[in-house]
């Protein structure tokens, strides 16, 4: 019996990702992977799968799913609000972070996420798609990964293993951090702007913009001033970057970043603070604090043992 | 050489090669990702994600939970990789270019800035052995240089919002080939019909950082009948 979900609405940007696809940056393929990688985790802890197995990422709002084939325990990780909508038409409120059965002919309306932009989404056993280059992440814009690199289309059918049925119900506490404070360190150029630049980069408030997807955050601000030269010889990037061309206004570099750039670069935020940075909607004002290598790196201590 | 090893983030570091963008700076970048490639595939360092080759830079990117950058940095002062022999595993490749005005968009202006004509510009182009000093922006996109310095000319004031995919571009002392349509504000002087970047294949990128790149001249009529592997 094929086991599938029938994608009556795809959502806004829904695509299968895990923790990414690595190796492969020096021929110009960047990692990608789930963007707010605790909430990924979550989602297949909740199903008792392995942590990496892959996921449906959305953002906003998600795709409305309807399920054919035998029994199945899935879960949503997040802040998201859905419905579980029963065959005979009883309409569910879903609760996040908390796994659930799923029956033949039921649907699952995933309605938006809440104060947040990304949700995930997991069944046991995983879905049934195809890993590139040894990842199940994808990259959109060069049609990279499963589904022929492609988001979710109205009418795809997304096919998942056998799930059978278990007991194996789960709940994990969760919320978002919701202080707006993302630390960073230095960037490689930071000198490139003036003392001022510096000192209103580090202390003053920015407001994340509409112009945010999986490649990048444009924030917008004090403008900062380059004293040196608005360009660099282009060289790698990495994750996180905060990069500030010619207008002054930081761009920070997300999970699908180009692999090389040729802007300067004032600072990079902390891998313990970057799944809280990705869930900032739109119109959030956020401040960055510098700290050093050894910060970060306890930091990170700390956010491991979140998983 | 290598000149100075710092942190990018709490996951990155950058090997500085000096601020020159010449052939021989990047050859030491690619003889030290070259090392540092074969030092994860035979599981001498482990932790490392990815290393991104550029003119005078390497950067690497490691997990966080696996290992911390002063071992990675250690690991790259206490070894002598310059003496190191690494397989000779750089290749020439030769790859086929439509000079059809349909395709070289930016031909006059080249004209107007080189003072040379048509024919001029394409024996120049043709006649360089072009070194690939390093591939990204997007998937399997390659920058060659060095450019016969009669040919060099600014970008375009205004980006094309489309550029096709396999067009041949010129900036500076420097050459592209567009792996995928994207905006782009290089002079496009050709287009190329071949294939340079595969996901589906074993080989996905027809080109590696340090490969050299011949231009061969097609006709129009060659170009449409081209085929891919």
């Amino acid at each position: 019996m094929n086991n599938y979900f029938k994608v009556l609405r795809p959502g806004i940007n829904s695509t299968f990702q895990d923790l990414g696809r690595f190796g492969l940056q020096h021929l110009g393929i960047v990692a990608s992977g789930s963007m707010d990688q605790l909430s990924f985790c979550n989602s297949n802890k909740l199903v008792g799968n392995k942590i990496s197995e892959g996921a449906l990422e959305f953002a906003y709002q998600g795709p409305l799913l309807e399920m054919n084939g035998e029994n199945a325990l899935v879960a949503i990780s997040g802040k998201v609000n859905f419905n579980l909508i029963k065959k005979n038409g009883e309409i569910i409120k879903g609760k996040s972070n908390e796994s659930f059965q799923i029956s033949n002919g039921d649907k699952i309306d995933i309605l938006s996420t809440i104060n947040s932009v990304y949700g995930y989404f997991s069944i046991f056993g995983g879905f049934k798609i195809e890993e590139v280059k040894g990842s199940v992440s994808t990259l959109v814009k060069a049609k990279i990964g499963p589904n022929n690199g492609n988001k979710l289309k109205i009418d795809d059918k997304i096919f998942f293993k056998k799930s059978h049925q278990t007991n194996k119900l789960k709940k994990i506490e969760f919320d978002f951090d919701q202080d707006n404070v993302i630390r960073v360190m230095k960037g490689l150029q930071v000198h490139y702007f003036s003392k001022n630049s510096q000192d209103d980069f580090f202390s003053k408030e920015y407001k994340v913009t509409k112009l945010t997807d999986r490649m990048g955050m444009r924030l917008e601000g004090v403008k900062l001033e380059n004293i040196v030269n608005k360009n660099i010889k282009s060289e790698g990037i990495t994750k996180g970057s905060i990069q500030v061309p010619g207008d002054g206004q930081p761009i920070i570099l997300l999970s699908d970043h180009p692999t090389i750039g040729g802007y300067p670069k004032i600072a990079n935020v902390i891998t313990a603070d970057y799944d809280k940075l990705v869930q900032k909607t739109p119109g959030t004002i956020i401040k960055f604090k510098v700290v050093n290598l050894a910060v970060a790196e306890n930091a990170f201590q700390d956010y491991v043992r979140k998983f | 050489m290598l000149k100075k090893i710092s942190n990018i983030g709490d996951c990155g570091i950058t090997c500085d090669f000096g601020d020159e963008v010449n052939k021989n700076t990047n050859k030491e970048v690619i003889k030290l990702f070259n090392f540092i490639q074969e030092s994860v595939k035979s599981r001498k360092i482990k932790g490392i994600l990815n290393y991104t080759p550029s003119y005078n830079k390497l950067i690497i990117n490691f997990e966080l939970g696996q290992i911390k950058s002063n071992e990675i940095i250690e690991f790259i002062k206490s070894s002598d990789y310059s003496k190191i022999n690494l397989p000779e595993n750089t290749k020439i490749v030769e790859i086929p270019i439509c000079y059809d005005e349909e395709f070289a968009l930016d031909i006059k202006r080249l004209e107007e800035k080189t003072k040379l004509n048509f024919k001029e510009i394409v024996s120049k182009h043709l006649e360089t052995n072009f070194f690939v000093y390093m591939i990204g922006f997007v998937p399997g996109q390659p920058f060659l240089g060095d450019l016969n310095e009669n040919l060099y000319h600014d970008r375009l004031d205004t980006p094309r919002i489309r550029i096709n995919k396999g067009s041949v571009g010129i900036v500076e002392k420097f050459c592209t080939i567009y792996t995928f349509e994207s905006p782009g504000g290089w002079n496009i002087i050709g287009r190329t019909p071949f294939e340079l970047f595969n996901i589906n294949k074993t080989n996905t990128s027809i080109l590696s950082p340090g490969d050299t790149v011949k231009f061969k001249s097609i006709s129009k009529k060659e170009f449409t009948l081209f085929k891919n592997e």
